[in-house]
């Protein structure tokens, strides 16, 4: 088997898949039901796995449905990305003990086994791929996230059940997956069973997968895979319309519908939060009663007052700037800074938006009324 | 991540506020820096703040950074004592680049203002002693509140002796003073600088760095010629924490010295809201 | 050698680029003036019957208060110009007007350059338009210097970010 062939396993190749990674050392995570959402979690067997769980999402929304049927990946993307395994929500970065003149600094042990994705969405995929640019393709390498990020065995789910906030068709990264993967799955569950043709995107994925009981792939199987991603693909129908996408938003910055979607934004940072590759953090340190002193990184969120602060006060005091900000960066300043959009179309940020704010819709919103200025007399003082 | 421990070998009090510190590594070599560039600085314990480099290449001995008590970590900064530990990372950022300034046979003008100075004078330095300039001559333009807190006040009087042309403006004259009084871009016109090949380097409060920049343009230098020193917060100083995004840039990574042609000029006039 | 005083006001940045019929008009109210250091060019309440315009040295611009002396507002050095009250009504000086230094000035009788301008209105909106725009500079600093730019809440490179008890 080489890169680029396709296989045919059952459901039950799919188990001997994740005993075969857990012998040969990985960590094997996946998507798994906890808290009422399909969250990463660990992963030792099929029935770890959200089977025949599906997610309901629209704007402001997000449930689970679970039925009887055997399916694995009926479901589209849930609120915990897989930025959380290389990036974690809180890190320590070092301690030192300070004595005197002497200070002596431990840095954590960035020594773990090798991890293995079972079940990353092609979106996610493309997020980690956008990750790896803002962490690891620049002059300072992130350690913990390079350590983490090595070797990670990926096997993707292409998707063939879509949420209704789902806009990945238009940022060109999904239903399925092209690239940055070492297997790729796409579920088959039609009349002649249900089985996953496996697509090999490296040495390694040929390597694990020849410990796993595989059939060759028909024609018809192939013909059944491009079926779920055209019919996939058919059900996303929320767009965002990318073409001169970067340069309509720098070009907007005196937009009024900045002023008009601060009116609904709450500035939680929640679509901070769920986004796949929103990266900020905040550098802390924090004495413990033993002297020591420990630099904690945390995530950030560009919505929280705080994270613009310098000395005086906040550069972006309003909502308004903030979301700006938020969505100038996401769809346009990261093309400059790191050559990629920093959007992958998961959707998450609008089913975890509590009140529904829709990014597409946004920028829609601005696209139409393209050079419209707000009203500058109405403009300062709009505190929100 | 992790700061080098340095020993202050000695302090310096610029004025009221403001400290200069100089460090050397408690073991190994010292750091390298091209002026511009800044370090993290780490009073441990208390936090971490991003802080230029203030000494000049063309000195031998300690890394020094001037440091102004405005908040938790520069003030423990300000008071530490000789001998004490803080830590140090970097260093990082854009340099002012005085060597690839477009034109060495052209005027530089140097805009400083309040503690602007500190990330400016290893560049005046190397500019005020560059051995060949073909003509170019050096202007300094240092702006500060009160004759009391002119910073580097020692140095300014030695680069006129080697070459310079100083011009100190304060805000709020003292008795005594008999220097000018007035904004930065008042003097502009009592130094004869030829615009149309100089180069310009300005740092100072983001207003005084807009409106600088904008009279040199207004006197006819080429923007492409005036470069800016940036700030925004910085907490990794490694373009992680996303927390100096100025438009396109992460201030950290692609400045804090730029370019004020194109993306600044725009940027320096965008407001937020 | 002496610079006829029509060359020494063509070449001042005020009245740089005025043409020549212009330049002769407003010579005849000029006179090359000099100043040792600490003499006043004005001084508060007096009369405002000229226009100085520096040519060398440094004025302060100053005003006195009992208790703290004179207090210099700003400086004009060379290229510059002293001397607005003379514009309007009731033509008193409002502040004083001292050589820091030796100063070189070119001294214009305000009554002849009112006549003057009052006279040919080519000529006074000239006069008017550069003054004004000498003003305008003059207003936008003294706003931006209002806002204490280098006082401790303004924010500059090298300072704390972090800052938040102060």
């Amino acid at each position: 088997m080489r890169i680029g062939e396709a296989v045919v396993m059952g459901s039950e190749g799919l188990d001997a898949l994740l005993t075969t990674l857990i012998e040969l050392g990985y960590e094997t995570r996946g998507p798994v039901v906890r808290d009422g959402a399909i969250m990463p979690g660990p992963v030792r067997e099929v029935a770890d796995l959200p089977v025949g769980t599906h997610d309901v999402q629209a704007p402001g929304r997000y449930g689970l449905e679970q039925s009887d049927d055997d399916t694995v990946f009926a479901w589209a993307v849930g609120p915990g990305s897989w930025k959380a395994e290389f990036f974690p929500p809180s890190q320590e970065l070092w301690h030192s003990t300070v004595d005197g003149e002497s200070v002596t600094t431990t840095t954590p042990d960035l020594d773990m086994p090798p991890l293995a994705i079972v079940g990353a969405r092609p979106c996610e995929l493309a997020a980690l791929a956008v990750l790896d640019r803002v962490l690891l393709d620049g002059a300072f390498p992130d350690p913990r996230y390079a350590a983490r990020r090595d070797g990670t065995f990926l096997v993707t789910a292409e998707c063939g059940s879509p949420a209704a906030t789902c806009f990945c068709t238009s940022m060109g990264t999904g239903p399925g997956a092209d690239s940055g993967f070492d297997l790729a799955l796409t579920e088959l569950n039609d009349d002649d069973g249900h089985r996953f043709v496996v697509r090999i995107g490296s040495d390694r994925g040929a390597e694990v997968l020849a410990a796993v009981p595989v059939s060759e792939v028909t024609a018809a199987d192939l013909a059944a895979r491009d079926r779920v991603l055209s019919s996939s693909g058919d059900l996303i129908d929320r767009r965002l319309e990318t073409r001169g996408l970067a340069d309509l938003l720098a070009r907007n910055l005196e937009h009024p519908r900045w002023d008009e979607v601060a009116d609904r934004c709450l500035a939680c940072g929640n679509c901070t939060l769920v986004c796949p590759t929103c990266f900020c953090s905040d550098v802390s340190d924090t004495t413990d009663l033993t002297g020591d002193v420990h630099r904690q990184r945390t995530w950030a969120s560009c919505f929280d007052l705080d994270h613009s602060h310098l000395h005086g006060g906040p550069v972006r005091s309003s909502t308004s700037s903030r979301y700006r900000q938020w969505l100038t960066h996401k769809l346009s300043t990261w093309w400059d800074q790191f050559d990629t959009s920093g959007c992958v179309g998961c959707g998450r940020c609008i089913a975890w938006c509590p009140v529904g704010i829709d990014l597409t819709e946004e920028a829609a919103a601005i696209r139409e009324t393209d050079g419209a200025v707000r009203s500058l007399s109405t403009a300062p003082g709009r505190a929100r | 991540m992790t700061p080098i421990p340095h020993r202050i070998v000695s302090r310096r009090a610029e004025t009221g506020d403001v400290t200069t510190l100089s460090l050397v590594p408690a073991s190994g070599r010292p750091l390298g820096f091209v002026p511009g560039q800044f370090n993290m600085l780490t009073a441990y314990g208390v936090g971490e703040v991003a802080i230029s480099v203030s000494s000049s290449p063309r000195e031998v001995g300690p890394l020094q950074h001037t440091v102004r008590d405005v908040g938790p970590v520069t003030r423990a900064l300000c008071r530490a004592s000789t001998g004490d530990v803080i830590g140090v990372r970097g260093p990082f950022g854009t340099p002012w680049a005085v060597d690839a300034a477009p034109t060495s046979t052209g005027d530089t003008v140097v805009v400083a203002g309040g503690i602007g100075i500190a990330p400016l004078r290893g560049a005046i330095d190397d500019l005020v002693h560059r051995p060949d300039t073909d003509g170019g001559r050096v202007f300094i333009v240092a702006g500060a509140r009160q004759p009391e807190q002119i910073i580097f006040a020692g140095d300014l009087e030695a680069w006129e002796r080697a070459g310079a042309v100083v011009a100190v403006t304060v805000d709020l004259g003292s008795p005594g003073w008999l220097g000018h009084v007035g904004l930065v871009t008042s003097v502009f016109d009592a130094i004869a600088f030829e615009p149309a090949e100089s180069s310009a380097l300005v740092c100072g409060p983001e207003i005084m760095m807009r409106l600088t920049a904008r009279a040199l343009v207004g006197r006819g230098v080429d923007p492409e010629r005036i470069r800016v020193a940036l700030e925004r917060n910085m907490q990794c100083g490694v373009g992680w924490c996303g927390h100096c995004q100025l438009g396109p840039f992460l201030l950290c990574r692609d400045g804090p010295v730029l370019p004020y042609a194109g993306a600044v000029s725009h940027l320096l006039s965008e407001r937020e809201r | 050698m002496t610079t006829p005083v029509a060359q020494l006001v063509a070449s001042h940045p005020l009245l740089e680029g005025l043409p020549g019929d212009a330049v002769a008009q407003v010579a005849g109210c000029a006179r090359n003036v000099a100043f040792a250091p600490g003499e006043l060019l004005l001084g508060e309440g007096d009369p405002a019957d000229t226009l100085f315009l520096v040519r060398r040295g440094l004025v302060a611009i100053e005003i006195h208060a009992p208790n703290r002396g004179s207090i210099v507002v700003e400086t004009v050095s060379a290229g510059g110009v002293v001397g607005w009250s003379w514009l309007f009504p009731p033509y008193h000086w409002q502040f004083d007007a001292r050589a820091v230094g030796p100063v070189g000035a070119i001294a214009m009788d305000a009554a002849c350059l009112r006549a003057k301008a009052d006279a040919d209105d080519a000529l006074g909106h000239q006069l008017m338009a550069r003054l004004a725009a000498v003003l305008l500079e003059r207003l936008q600093a003294t706003r931006i210097r209002l806002l204490d730019l280098y006082g401790t809440n303004s924010g500059h490179p090298g300072e704390d970010q972090r800052a938040r008890v102060d």
